[in-house]
This record gives structure tokens, C-alpha cells and sequence, in this order.
């Protein structure tokens, strides 16, 4: 789903500090809260719907019925220093709306983890926040992933502590493993990520399919939500069927460093599951790695004629607003709104399809005893990587013509001899028995 | 049949019974390692067959260098010089003569240890199957310095085609020359000699000419 015609929630975290209307100015570096990333009182608050503004007075949101107090101004200004996990865990532990709804990697739990969770971040050990790998050069935070293209260099911080890609690399060398380690021989096709994450979201759940289809029944006339197991919701009105999942075994792609995506624009194939955005990669190209992601799946609305996806409009802009999904729980016209205001062509017709969307696994990295264990990779069945091919690993891979032929070799040896010696015990062999 | 007279006489030297038991525990390991590695059974894991595997094939390769070496210095190597003579006699034996209890047509002898089928097993083993085996080893241990040996060209697959077929070669051979072993004029006979180095022969078998181990004339006939 997508920002446009939701501005004022979305931006709360996205670029559009202070976002009033559509010629709003997303490129104008003045519309950037200084305090989200700088204040350390922990008060700071944004207002859910307020674009990106704290509770100017105490303010009831309806989302989540809590009351938004307005921050301590005075407090506030005088705490600003570096960002901690938490300035940066405001926005990237809670996208989506919500804890862990995005990313498997980045949630609450790294607020406090400790060693186990997060080897570089617990705070029973080296403690890092976020900036000490992101580190920026006049606030162009390092570790872009959706706009510097691929991974040109794996460069080492001490040969150059702006290089805009951070990497693993960059602290510890390719061959960060005892000599000889066959670990090293890994780092030039496998990412540190796909050895050293061997699960993602092992404290926190992480949502991973959202099925907007279903959304829009109500109990008693009225919208209601269900709680699974794992403490998350199962079933929002506002949003459909939800499912969630801890300690997930991430999968795996080649992947050189970017992210392509589909736009409203390009045209789907509603047949088969819509690949919103790919991790790009492949196995010959010496900068692509096989990484860790993990795929959010789900079903959303897209425009049956045109074939292609659509914008729908789903929070309230006010009371007088007649077409916001979440008020009217009519598809047909949220989406016919969304796609009006955002100029994008709209038939009239809409229903939904199954859409798949990477996330990259980088964070969480498990203490060295917990790293996944070779046969997780190289088994014959099962294995982790099962789905990628077109290069050997043995354990993984075999000839089977081979195999074949080998054991038949094998097992004719044996039985020659065993007939061999059965002859020789019921003929006359034998200088011994004579 | 009559029983021949049995003599004791010192066939290996202590050096190739090092040599052939170290070689067997090579072997047996590499086999047991590899088809670890290649996921056909489940005993010291993956990652301790690899290194071990890797450990044991790289050891062998330092210590066959040594092996050459002493065999041509030493003129050992003529015993495993083939030959096709009283090769059929010998099939023969194995095939039919056996089962009736006659005599090993080319008795061992200090001078001529491997009789010719023995030989010619031995030889396309030792000069072909286990320096394939090991060129193929080496090369799949080094694979990740492929591209700065300028050996980009190479493919894993293939290069571990050839080492499984070997591995399949080597395991099959194990498993006659075992067998093989029990073919002594008693079950243990051969193995007591690879052991202790004497080992019975009949008494007053001539030695051949061209078993000899010095040759004092050239051949004639
Ligand atoms: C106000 C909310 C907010 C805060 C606070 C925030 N970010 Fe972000 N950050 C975002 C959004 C939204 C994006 C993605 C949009 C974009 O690419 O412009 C983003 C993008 C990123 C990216 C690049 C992601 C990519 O895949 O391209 C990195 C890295 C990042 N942030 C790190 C940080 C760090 C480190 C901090 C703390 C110093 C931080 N952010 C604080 C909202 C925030
Ligand atoms: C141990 C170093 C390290 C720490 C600490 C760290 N990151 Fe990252 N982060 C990385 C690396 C490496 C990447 C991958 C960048 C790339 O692929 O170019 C990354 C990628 C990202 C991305 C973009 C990729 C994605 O997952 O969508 C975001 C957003 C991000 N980090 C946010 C954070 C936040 C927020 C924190 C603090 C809670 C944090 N990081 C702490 C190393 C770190
Ligand atoms: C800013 C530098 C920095 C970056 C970037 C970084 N690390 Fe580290 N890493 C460290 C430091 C410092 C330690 C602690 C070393 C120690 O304890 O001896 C460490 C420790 C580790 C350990 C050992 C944990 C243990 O159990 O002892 C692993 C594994 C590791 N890092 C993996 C990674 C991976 C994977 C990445 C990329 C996602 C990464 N590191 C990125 C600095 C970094
Ligand atoms: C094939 C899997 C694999 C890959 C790929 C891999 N590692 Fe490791 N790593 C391991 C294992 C296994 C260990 C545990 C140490 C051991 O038992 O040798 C380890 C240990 C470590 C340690 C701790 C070293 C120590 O001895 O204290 C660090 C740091 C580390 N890895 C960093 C990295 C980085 C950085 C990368 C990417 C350049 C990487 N690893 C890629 C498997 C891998
Ligand atoms: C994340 C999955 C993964 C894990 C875990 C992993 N490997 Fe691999 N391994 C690979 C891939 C992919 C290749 C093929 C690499 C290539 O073609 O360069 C490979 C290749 C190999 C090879 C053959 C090529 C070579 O470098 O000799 C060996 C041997 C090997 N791995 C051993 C190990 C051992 C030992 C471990 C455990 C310490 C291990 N692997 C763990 C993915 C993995
Ligand atoms: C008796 C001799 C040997 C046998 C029977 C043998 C057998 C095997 C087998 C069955 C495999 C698995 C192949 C696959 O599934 O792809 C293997 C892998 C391998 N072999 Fe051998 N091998 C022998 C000697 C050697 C030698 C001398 C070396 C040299 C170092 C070597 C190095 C390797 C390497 C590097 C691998 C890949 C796994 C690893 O890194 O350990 N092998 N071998």
C-alpha cells in the first residue's frame, strides 16, 4: 500500500514534516523534524495523524485510544545530542504501523536487547546504536538501500569512513574467520548475513501476510479485531487478515546491494503472484551476494482493466470526509480517490491479488555459537538454499546418473566376491582343508 | 594333491609396511570423509568431515611426494612394472584353479611381491586412479584460488564429477582387495605378512628370470 492521499499518518515517520496538502514540498530539507532522531527525553511524541507534529494540547487518538501528551518543549530542546537506538527506533522499529510490521529485523526488542539477540547492539556487550554503523556524512545516513544502486566496493572504514554503502565488511575484512576457516572461502558468494541471522524476529513477532481482502467485516454492525496466539491482532477490520510469525528462517537471493520495485504505473500479471519489489542479483555477477530477506506476502486491491495496482485512500482526511476506506469500507471508492488525487487512470473495477515484498535481514546478528550450521545449507533436501541453482555445493548437489552407476560398481564388487568366497567354501579349496 | 613344504621369508620391509598400512588409514578416512561431505551417510557431521577430509587428503599429497621419491631411489618401483606374462595363468587361477585347491601360479617372493594381475590392478590404481584422485582433490581444495591461478576455466562440477568417480573406483577396489587378502594359503597368511613382513611360501619355488629384481642379463626370449 502507499503513502499518496494518506500523508498525514504516513508522514509521520516519511519525509513531510508538517504536511499540509499536496504541493507540499518533499525535497525542502527544512521539512525534516530535527528532534525525532536528536532528543533524548524519550517524551517526544508525534500525534499518529498529526503529519509528523506532536499533540499540540493532550489529544485522544482513536487508532489506539491512548492520549498523546505535548512534550516538555523546554526539556526537550535541551536533551538534543546523538540519536540513540530509540530516536531511530521511532520511526524503523514501528513501520507500517506498527511493531515489527515491516521489517524482521528491526522491532522494539532492539530498543534493550542483549547479546544473544544482537551481538553489535546488546547492552550486555558492545552496545552500538544505530549511528555507530550508519554513520553520516552531514545527514546522509550511510546504508542506503532503495537509492545507491549496487555494492561497487566492500571498502573498509579505515579506507574510507564516508563510503556511502556500510557493510560488514567495512569493520570487520572479508576474512574476519581464523585462517583456514572454510567460512572464508563463503564470503565471496554468501553474505555474513545468511551464516550470522540465522532466524529474524526471535523476540518480537513480525507480520508476515496481510490479506486486505478480508477487511471490512464487521461484528454487530461493528468493526472489531482478533488477538492470536502470538499477542498481534489476527483480524482488524481497518485491515484484513493478518498473520504473524517468530524465529523465522529467513530465504535467500543474490543480491547486489539495490532493490527494484514496481510502481503504480507498470502493468502486473494478475495470474501469477505480484513481485512488488526484487532484490536485484545473480550468480555471476562478482558483487551479488546470496542475502538473507524476508518476504512479507498478502493480497491487495488492483485495477482489473488496466492491470496495474492501485492507490487506495484510506485514512480520514476529517468527519466530512465520504471516501476514506477506514470510514466507509468501500473499496470502490477509496480507490477511485486515491487514484483521482494521485492522477493515476482508474477503471472503474477493482479485486485483489497476491503480492510478495523483501525486506533485507541485516540486523540481529547471533553470537558466533549460533550461526547456521553448514548441513542447514548443504543437504540434499530441505536445505536452506534449495530454491537457488545453477552452481554446486557438495552435500547439496549430485549426479545422479553418477551416484548410480557409482554404487552399482560398489555393490557388483561385493557381491562378486561374496560369490567368489561361497564358491571357494563349497568347492574343493583348499590347502587348508586337506 | 600334495602338500608342499612351507618356508617363512622376509617379503615387506618394515618402510613399506608403514607405508601400506598409513596409506590404508589415509584411504579408509578419505573414503569414510568424503561421502560424508557428499551426503550419503551422517558420522562426524559436515563440518568436521570437510576438515578433516581436507586435512587428510592435503597430508597425503606431502607424503606421497615422499613415497615417489623413495620408490625410484630405492628400485621398488620395478615391482609394480607390468607385466603381461602368466597374467592369464594367473586369471586363470582366480577364476577356476582356486576352488580346486592348486597353487598360486606366481607365488610371492621377496623379488616379485605382486604377482601380474596384482600388478596391473596395482599399477592403473597407484598410477592412475589416486593421482586423479589427487589432482582432482587438490584442485577442488584450492577451487576458491581458481580465478588467481588463472584457472577460472575449470568448473566445480565437473572437477568434482571426476573425484566422485574416482571415490567410486577406490571404494570398489577396497572392497576385492580385501577380499583378496583372505585368497592366501591361509585366511590371515597375507595379512600376518603386511604385518610382521615374513610370509610362507612353498619351498624351493624357482625364481623367475624376469621376476628378478636385478636383472643381470638383458631378456632373450
Ligand atoms: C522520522 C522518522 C525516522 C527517524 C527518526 C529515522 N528514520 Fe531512517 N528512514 C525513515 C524513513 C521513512 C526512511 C525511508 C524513506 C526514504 O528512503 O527516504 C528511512 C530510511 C533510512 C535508511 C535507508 C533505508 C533504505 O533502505 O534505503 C537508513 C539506513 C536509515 N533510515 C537509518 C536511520 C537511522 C540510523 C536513524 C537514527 C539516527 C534513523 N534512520 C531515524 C524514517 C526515519
Ligand atoms: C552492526 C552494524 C549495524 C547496526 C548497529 C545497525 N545497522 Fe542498520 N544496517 C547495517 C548494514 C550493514 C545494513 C545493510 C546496508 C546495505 O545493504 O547497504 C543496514 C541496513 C539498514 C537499513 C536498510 C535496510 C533494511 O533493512 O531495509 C535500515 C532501515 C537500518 N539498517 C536501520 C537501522 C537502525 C534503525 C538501527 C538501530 C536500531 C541499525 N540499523 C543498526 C548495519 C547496522
Ligand atoms: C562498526 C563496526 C562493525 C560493523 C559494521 C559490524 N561489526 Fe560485527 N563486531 C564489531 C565489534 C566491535 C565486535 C566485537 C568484537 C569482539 O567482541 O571481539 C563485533 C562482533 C561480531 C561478531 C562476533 C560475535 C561473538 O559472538 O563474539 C560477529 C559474528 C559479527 N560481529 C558479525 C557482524 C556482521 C554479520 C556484520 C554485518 C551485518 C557486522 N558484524 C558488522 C563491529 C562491527
Ligand atoms: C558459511 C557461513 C559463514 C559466513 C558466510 C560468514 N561466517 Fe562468520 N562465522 C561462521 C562460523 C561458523 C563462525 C564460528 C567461529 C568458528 O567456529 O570458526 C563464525 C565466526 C565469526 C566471527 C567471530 C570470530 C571469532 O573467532 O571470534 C566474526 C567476527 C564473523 N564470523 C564475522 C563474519 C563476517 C564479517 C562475515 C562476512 C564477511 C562472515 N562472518 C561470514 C560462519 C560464517
Ligand atoms: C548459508 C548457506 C551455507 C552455509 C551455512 C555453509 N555453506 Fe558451504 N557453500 C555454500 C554455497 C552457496 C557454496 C557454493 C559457493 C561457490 O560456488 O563459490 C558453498 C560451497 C562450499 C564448499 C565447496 C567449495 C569450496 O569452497 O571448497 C565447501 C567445501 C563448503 N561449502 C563447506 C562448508 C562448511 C564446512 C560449512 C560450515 C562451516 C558451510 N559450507 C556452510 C553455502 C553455505
Ligand atoms: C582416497 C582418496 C579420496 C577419496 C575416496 C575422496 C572422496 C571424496 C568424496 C566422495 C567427496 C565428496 C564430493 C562431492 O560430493 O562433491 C570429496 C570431496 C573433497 N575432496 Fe576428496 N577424496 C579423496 C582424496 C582427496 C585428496 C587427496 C584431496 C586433496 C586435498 C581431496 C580433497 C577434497 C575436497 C577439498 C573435497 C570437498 C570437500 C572438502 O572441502 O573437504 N580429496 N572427496
Amino acid at each position: 500500500m502507499i503513502a499518496k492521499s494518506n500523508e498525514a499518518r504516513c508522514t509521520s515517520c516519511h519525509a513531510g514534516y508538517g504536511w499540509k496538502g499536496n504541493d507540499f514540498d518533499f525535497t525542502d530539507q527544512t521539512g525534516v523534524d530535527c528532534l525525532v532522531c536528536h532528543e533524548q527525553t524519550g517524551t517526544y511524541k508525534k500525534f499518529p495523524a498529526g503529519a509528523g507534529n506532536p499533540a499540540p494540547r493532550e489529544m485522544v487518538f482513536p487508532g489506539n485510544g491512548k492520549t498523546y501528551h505535548p512534550p516538555d518543549w523546554n526539556k526537550v530542546a535541551q536533551s538534543v545530542g546523538r540519536p540513540t537506538r530509540n530516536n531511530c527506533g521511532t520511526c524503523h522499529f514501528f513501520g507500517g504501523g506498527g511493531d515489527g510490521v515491516k521489517h524482521g529485523d528491526l522491532d522494539s526488542s532492539l530498543m534493550k536487547p542483549n547479546k544473544m539477540l544482537d551481538v553489535h547492539m546488546g547492552t550486555d556487550g558492545q552496545n552500538f546504536d544505530c549511528v555507530r554503523c550508519h554513520s553520516t556524512t552531514l545527514h546522509n545516513i550511510a546504508g542506503r538501500v532503495y537509492t545507491t544502486p549496487a555494492y561497487e566496493h566492500r571498502k573498509s572504514l579505515i579506507e574510507d569512513d564516508l563510503a556511502s554503502k556500510i557493510t560488514c565488511e567495512s569493520c570487520h575484512s572479508s576474512s574476519p574467520h581464523k585462517e583456514d576457516a572454510k567460512a572464508n572461502d563463503h564470503t565471496d558468494k554468501v553474505a555474513c548475513q545468511s551464516c550470522h541471522v540465522p532466524r529474524f524476529a526471535r523476540v518480537n513477532p513480525t507480520k508476515m501476510w496481510w490479506d486486505w481482502s478480508q477487511a471490512g467485516k464487521k461484528k454487530n454492525g461493528k468493526p472489531y479485531k482478533v488477538k492470536g496466539e502470538l499477542e498481534r491482532p489476527e483480524y482488524d477490520t481497518l485491515k484484513g487478515d493478518m498473520k504473524w510469525a517468530k524465529d523465522v528462517v529467513p530465504e535467500y537471493y543474490w543480491y547486489n546491494g539495490s532493490i527494484e520495485h514496481l510502481t503504480v504505473k507498470d502493468v502486473i500479471d494478475p495470474g501469477k503472484d505480484v513481485v512488488i519489489n526484487r532484490p536485484v542479483g545473480d550468480k555471476d555477477d562478482i558483487h551479488s551476494r546470496i542475502f538473507p530477506f524476508k518476504v512479507h506476502r498478502g493480497k491487495q486491491p488492483y485495477d482489473k482493466v488496466n492491470k496495474t495496482l492501485v492507490v487506495p485512500h484510506l485514512f480520514p482526511k476529517g468527519p466530512a470526509d465520504a471516501d476514506a476506506y477506514w470510514k466507509t469500507f468501500d473499496w470502490g471508492k477509496a480507490i477511485a480517490f486515491g487514484m483521482d488525487y494521485t492522477g493515476l487512470p482508474y477503471s472503474g473495477e477493482y479485486d485483489f491479488v497476491e503480492t510478495s515484498y523483501v525486506f533485507p535481514i541485516t540486523h540481529m546478528v547471533a553470537p558466533k555459537d549460533n550461526v547456521v550450521a553448514c548441513k542447514e545449507c548443504h543437504a540434499h533436501e530441505g536445505g536452506r538454499l534449495a530454491k537457488l541453482t545453477g552452481f554446486y555445493m557438495p552435500g547439496r548437489d549430485n549426479f545422479r546418473a553418477l551416484d548410480t552407476l557409482g554404487w552399482i560398481v560398489v555393490i557388483g564388487a561385493l557381491l562378486g566376491v561374496v560369490l567368489h568366497g561361497l564358491g571357494r567354501v563349497f568347492t574343493a579349496n583348499g590347502r587348508k582343508e586337506q | 594333491m600334495e602338500h608342499a613344504k612351507m618356508v617363512n621369508i622376509y617379503l615387506y620391509t618394515r618402510y613399506e609396511r608403514f607405508w601400506h598400512w598409513l596409506q590404508s588409514a589415509i584411504i579408509i578416512l578419505l573414503l569414510i570423509t568424503g561421502f560424508e561431505v557428499h551426503g550419503s551417510f551422517r558420522l562426524l557431521g559436515f563440518r568436521t568431515a570437510v576438515d578433516t577430509h581436507s586435512f587428510v587428503g592435503l597430508s597425503w599429497l606431502i607424503l606421497f611426494a615422499f613415497f615417489i621419491f623413495w620408490i625410484f631411489t630405492t628400485g621398488e618401483w620395478r615391482q609394480y612394472a607390468p607385466t603381461t606374462r602368466k597374467m592369464l595363468a594367473v586369471v586363470r587361477y582366480y577364476s577356476y584353479g582356486i576352488f580346486r585347491g592348486e597353487s598360486h601360479p606366481v607365488p610371492k617372493r621377496k623379488e616379485a611381491k605382486h604377482n601380474p594381475l596384482q600388478r596391473l590392478v596395482y599399477l592403473s590404481l597407484a598410477a592412475l586412479l589416486l593421482p586423479i584422485q589427487m589432482a582432482t582433490g587438490f584442485l577442488y581444495w584450492s577451487y576458491n584460488s581458481w580465478p588467481a591461478w588463472g584457472l577460472d576455466w575449470l568448473s566445480l562440477p565437473v572437477v568434482a564429477a571426476i573425484h566422485m568417480a574416482g571415490a567410486f573406483a577406490i571404494l570398489s577396489f577396497l572392497v576385492v582387495h580385501l577380499y583378496m587378502i583372505t585368497t592366501g594359503h591361509t585366511i590371515s597368511a597375507h595379512t600376518r605378512a603386511m604385518i610382521t613382513g615374513w610370509e610362507e611360501v612353498e619351498e624351493g619355488t624357482r625364481i623367475e628370470d624376469w621376476e628378478q629384481k636385478e636383472r643381470k642379463s638383458p631378456q632373450t626370449d
